[in-house]
């Protein structure tokens, strides 16, 4: 095993000499943690702008995701939910004609920095999509290693690190027998477990969910809510849902967006049962949306 | 649904219908007819020079008696389009990731693509000529060589590569480079370990194709390795190939060498024939998977 400081270090793809692409200009302390701090870390935006091409997508957002807790992201289709989380882990802007600007703070660590390296900041902050996506190549095993090896980490501890991320996600009593079958052999469910074993193998500290479950059924859906309440215990958690219910179940506090803006952000329970604003109360009671 | 609820159709639209039908059928025929003649008049004439002898000789170039068979024009052409192979997929298949991956609809790769489709209009004998100039008369490593007919001929398949391969890396779906992308991996490596994988049996498909087209070309070749009648493994040598034994023979009028044309003509749509079932095999595999 790599002392977990080393490790760390190599991930952030921090270089003492200042290298140009790698380099993330965060110090040491702020990113180093002890073997037994599993914690993950929160997420501040603030006031975050987005566009695609003229069009003005997010206006001017301030939004926390706390440490180790699971924030669900609800509005209606087109009110900017994904594109807020893609800003968080810099995908927005692989779409052409895409921007953003803003401040997104993984705690000390400014996304948007000057000098930050795109890659470190994604493989901080891993992502899950809304229709299971793993490599069509590579086997079940290749499909988990995939994250590690496509960033160059060192490949020693390889074998655990995808056994440890198929049992973190329930799939390893599954998929044990057929590691080297094809990752696009297993049913829908089990590939979007497997994708977010790819997610966790990195080890990120926050997990970004767009709609994890709009293409699985009941049953695959509840097991991966179950995994979202595991996974809390080490990664902070954003997750975009259309399923009302599906955030009532799996999010600790739940943020209602409309036409681009943030109108309420509290306690999951209050924003269901007692929302201060008149037209998250119209959305969760079914009135339009 | 009773009989009656659907009014007959009218006389007249069933007289059309069958007007139309036969019309387009009488097409189809038409376009047919040419195809059967020449691939009927190529066995009657080709199939009675086949013989061990042919494929195992070369022409000598004698005034009387057997003139030789096609072996040193059969190797040949296979020599210059391996070589011209080697060239032109590795520069297509680059330009066509630069295009799908980093280019995308900027101006610069507009412009490229527009080169290509005016090369793909080239005629074959212009890429003759011009490697004639600039290779032979300039006396570039000796004058006519077999390489530099590979070079004549890597120009005219580059475009097909290309516009084969962009249309195949295009089929990779943007969710797989995103997955990648938002695992933390930089560009370049989601290119060489998810894109190119992705497509690999496409791009051999395109490539076979390429190569089939360039394959019978005689123009490119007359100018650059002029031909010749032994066999030679050397490309700085002057090489016989089939299209121009083929145009060499048919001025001849010695019966026998005239027919030795419609055999080596033969010769060279079966070996076109199984590069194209080749790579329809390659296209149906990338199809199932």
């Amino acid at each position: 095993m790599i002392p977990p400081e080393t490790k760390r270090e190599e991930r952030v793809g921090m270089s003492t000499a200042g290298g140009r692409s790698e380099q993330t200009g965060i110090s040491p302390d702020v990113t180093a943690r002890s073997a037994h701090d599993v914690a993950g870390r929160g997420v501040r935006v603030q006031d975050l702008n987005a566009y695609y091409g003229s069009f003005h997508s997010i206006k001017g957002i301030d939004i926390d995701f706390p440490p180790n807790r699971v924030t669900a992201l609800i509005g209606p289709s087109g009110s900017g939910k994904s594109t807020v989380i893609r800003c968080i882990n810099r995908m927005h802007e692989e779409i052409p004609g895409a921007r953003a600007e803003g401040s997104v703070m993984l705690d000390e660590l400014d996304v948007y920095g000057r000098g930050v390296d795109i890659t470190s900041v994604r493989r901080l902050i891993g992502m899950v999509f809304q229709k299971p996506n793993p490599f069509p190549t590579m086997s079940v095993f290749d499909n988990v290693a995939a994250g590690l090896r496509l960033t160059g980490a060192r490949r020693d501890d390889l074998r655990e690190r995808v056994h440890s991320a198929l049992r973190a996600v329930g799939l390893w009593d599954e998929v044990k027998d057929r590691l080297n079958g094809p990752g696009v052999g297993l049913s829908g469910g089990q590939q979007q477990r497997l994708c977010i074993a790819r997610t966790v193998a990195v080890e990120p500290e926050v997990i970004l969910m767009d709609e994890p479950c709009s293409a699985l059924d009941p049953v695959a859906t509840l097991k991966i809510e179950e995994l979202i309440d595991e996974l809390k215990e080490r990664y902070t958690i954003a997750i975009v849902t259309h399923n009302m219910q599906q955030a009532a179940r799996v999010a600790d506090t739940t943020a209602f967006m409309l036409d681009g803006e943030l109108i309420e952000h509290a306690p999951t329970n209050d924003v269901f049962t007692n929302p201060r604003d008149e037209r998250t109360e119209r959305y969760v009671t079914g009135k339009f949306g | 649904m009773t009989a009656s609820a659907v009014p007959p159709v009218s006389a007249r639209r069933r007289r059309t219908d069958k007007l139309m039908r036969g019309l387009l059928t009488a097409a189809a025929v038409i376009a047919l007819v040419p195809l059967v003649l020449v691939v009927y008049y190529l066995l009657y004439r080709g199939l009675g020079s086949w013989s061990g002898q042919f494929f195992t000789s070369d022409p000598n170039g004698n005034f009387l008696g057997y003139p030789g068979g096609i072996r040193s024009a059969l190797v040949g052409t296979l020599e210059i389009v391996a070589l011209a192979t080697l060239i032109a997929v590795p520069i297509g298949v680059g330009v066509a990731l630069y295009l799908t991956e980093y280019g995308k609809q900027s101006p610069f790769a507009n412009l490229v693509r527009y080169f290509v489709d005016v090369m793909t209009g080239v005629p074959s004998i212009v890429f003759g000529l011009f490697i004639y100039i600039v290779l032979v008369l300039a006396h570039v490593g000796g004058g006519f060589t077999a390489w530099k007919g590979s070079i004549a001929l890597s120009l005219l398949m580059l475009p097909v590569v290309v516009r084969a391969s962009e249309v195949v890396l295009l089929l990779v779906p943007a969710s797989l480079r995103e997955a990648a992308l938002a695992l933390g991996a930089p560009r370049w490596r989601v290119v060489t370990r998810v894109v190119l994988p992705t497509a690999r049996s496409g791009l051999l498909t395109g490539s076979l194709l390429a190569v089939a087209r360039g394959m019978g070309e005689t123009a490119p070749l007359l100018f650059t390795t002029a031909g010749a009648f032994g066999l030679t493994f050397s490309l700085g040598a002057q090489m016989n190939a089939l299209p121009i034994q083929i145009y060499q023979d048919i001025q001849s009028p010695r019966a026998q060498v005239i027919d030795r044309a419609w055999g080596a003509a033969l010769a060279l749509v079966v070996l076109v024939l199984i590069f194209n079932v080749i790579a329809r095999a390659f296209s149906r595999r990338s199809r199932m998977t």
